[in-house]
């Protein structure tokens, strides 16, 4: 099946069985590897996207629901050579530890600031719901909020 | 002590009158309560067969709405539930101000227009929660149906809007099409198939949406 859609701004089509995971054709049709397996089960976030700028997470999104739609992955979340205000904040605060988990927190991140510039932890809390099993929830936390510092006050480098 | 001979046929006569009195008594009272028992047999028949093929389709009905399928998005809280156990939803997921979750951390973050059997994702057009006013946990059957009428809180819905929804919403019959869990296991449908289902709603509403008193 033919299903074409937009990712990180370049249009694309791919023929796969429409039933397959996004995140397979992401990262083997694509060999887009940024974005990660954790469980398959939509349980982890580590395959976290977004699809119209919203968190998805795409090991639970079969590719036929991707047809005309405008899809970002972590390699598309900076523009050119500028950094998004989450990288800048997750370089900032150091957050990853073995960093498998970090493209899913931070494309929820970067979907969350979307919608709310200035997130509390209980926002934090109820939207930002990945797995890390490094625990660096606390760097991650304080880097959210450093990356809407950085997004409101225009301090990208 | 005797009592004067003239006298006897005197009470003889108050004994006959007071017995055929009471007789006469007792006869128009019970015909009085037979006529009246008759009428109401009647109604009450014809109000009770209707009541009570209203009553059969209620019970069926309600066989299905107190099922977990539907109880579990049916929440009396701000947390969706999940499973066979009915548990909170895994993951802090929550409400939100739209039924539709909370903050960034929306419904179809995960669950999309229809089931998906290689996640254990569970899906259908609309994937949302019931509003709170429409909590269903922990009522009674009585309870539930009362809430359902009630156009305060039904969502405005009259009673063809209403069985229109239980019978045709896709979200509602997904219930049939539950799809499997995370382990690959095929989620338990209601206890009733979609056809008697439906016909059991229509049966209900047809014959008065009689709601019993318990
Ligand atoms: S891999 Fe998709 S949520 Fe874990
Ligand atoms: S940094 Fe290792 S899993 Fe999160």
């Amino acid at each position: 099946m033919k299903i074409s859609f937009n990712i990180n701004g370049t249009a694309q089509t791919v023929d796969v069985d429409g039933e397959t995971p996004l995140l397979w054709v992401i990262r083997d049709t694509l060999d887009l590897k940024g974005t990660k397996f954790g469980c398959g089960k939509a349980a982890c976030g580590a395959c976290t996207i977004h699809v119209e700028g919203m968190q998805t997470r795409s090991c639970a999104y079969p590719v036929k629901l991707a047809e005309g739609k405008n899809i970002t992955t972590i390699e598309g979340l900076s523009q050119g050579d500028e950094l998004h205000p989450v990288q800048q904040a997750w370089i900032e605060e150091v957050v990853p530890q073995c960093g498998y988990c970090q493209p899913g927190f931070m494309m929820a991140t970067a979907a969350l600031l979307n919608m709310n510039a200035n997130p509390t932890d209980q926002d934090i809390d109820d939207s930002i719901v990945n797995v890390c099993r490094c625990a660096t929830y606390y760097r991650m936390r304080k880097a959210i909020h450093r990356a809407a510092e950085i997004q409101n006050n225009n301090l990208l480098k | 002590m005797s009592l004067p001979a003239k006298m006897i046929p005197l009470l003889l006569l108050i004994v006959v009158a007071v017995v055929w009195g009471n007789t006469a008594i007792d006869t128009t009272q019970k015909l009085a309560a037979h006529s009246q028992q008759k009428a109401s047999t009647t109604s009450d028949q014809s109000l009770n067969q209707q009541q009570a093929a209203s009553l059969e389709g209620f019970n069926k009905m309600m066989d299905v709405l107190t099922h977990k399928r539907c109880v579990n998005c049916h929440p009396a809280g701000d947390r969706p539930h999940q499973g066979e156990d009915s548990h909170i939803h895994n993951f802090n997921v929550q409400r939100g101000p739209a039924n539709m979750g909370a903050g960034a951390l929306t419904c179809n973050t995960c669950h999309h227009e229809e089931n998906n059997d290689l996640a254990g994702v569970p899906g259908a057009p609309e994937w949302s929660l019931a509003p709170l006013e429409m909590a269903w946990e922990g009522l009674t059957r009585v309870e539930i149906a009362r809430s359902m009428m009630n156009p305060k809180i039904n969502g405005g819905r009259d009673l063809k809007a209403t069985v229109k929804h239980l019978t045709e919403h896709k979200l509602v019959l997904w219930a049939w099409e539950p799809g499997v869990d995370h382990e690959g296991n095929p989620r338990e449908k209601p206890p009733v198939s979609k056809e008697d289902y439906i016909a059991a709603v229509k049966q209900w509403a047809e014959n008065g949406a009689f709601i019993p008193e318990k």
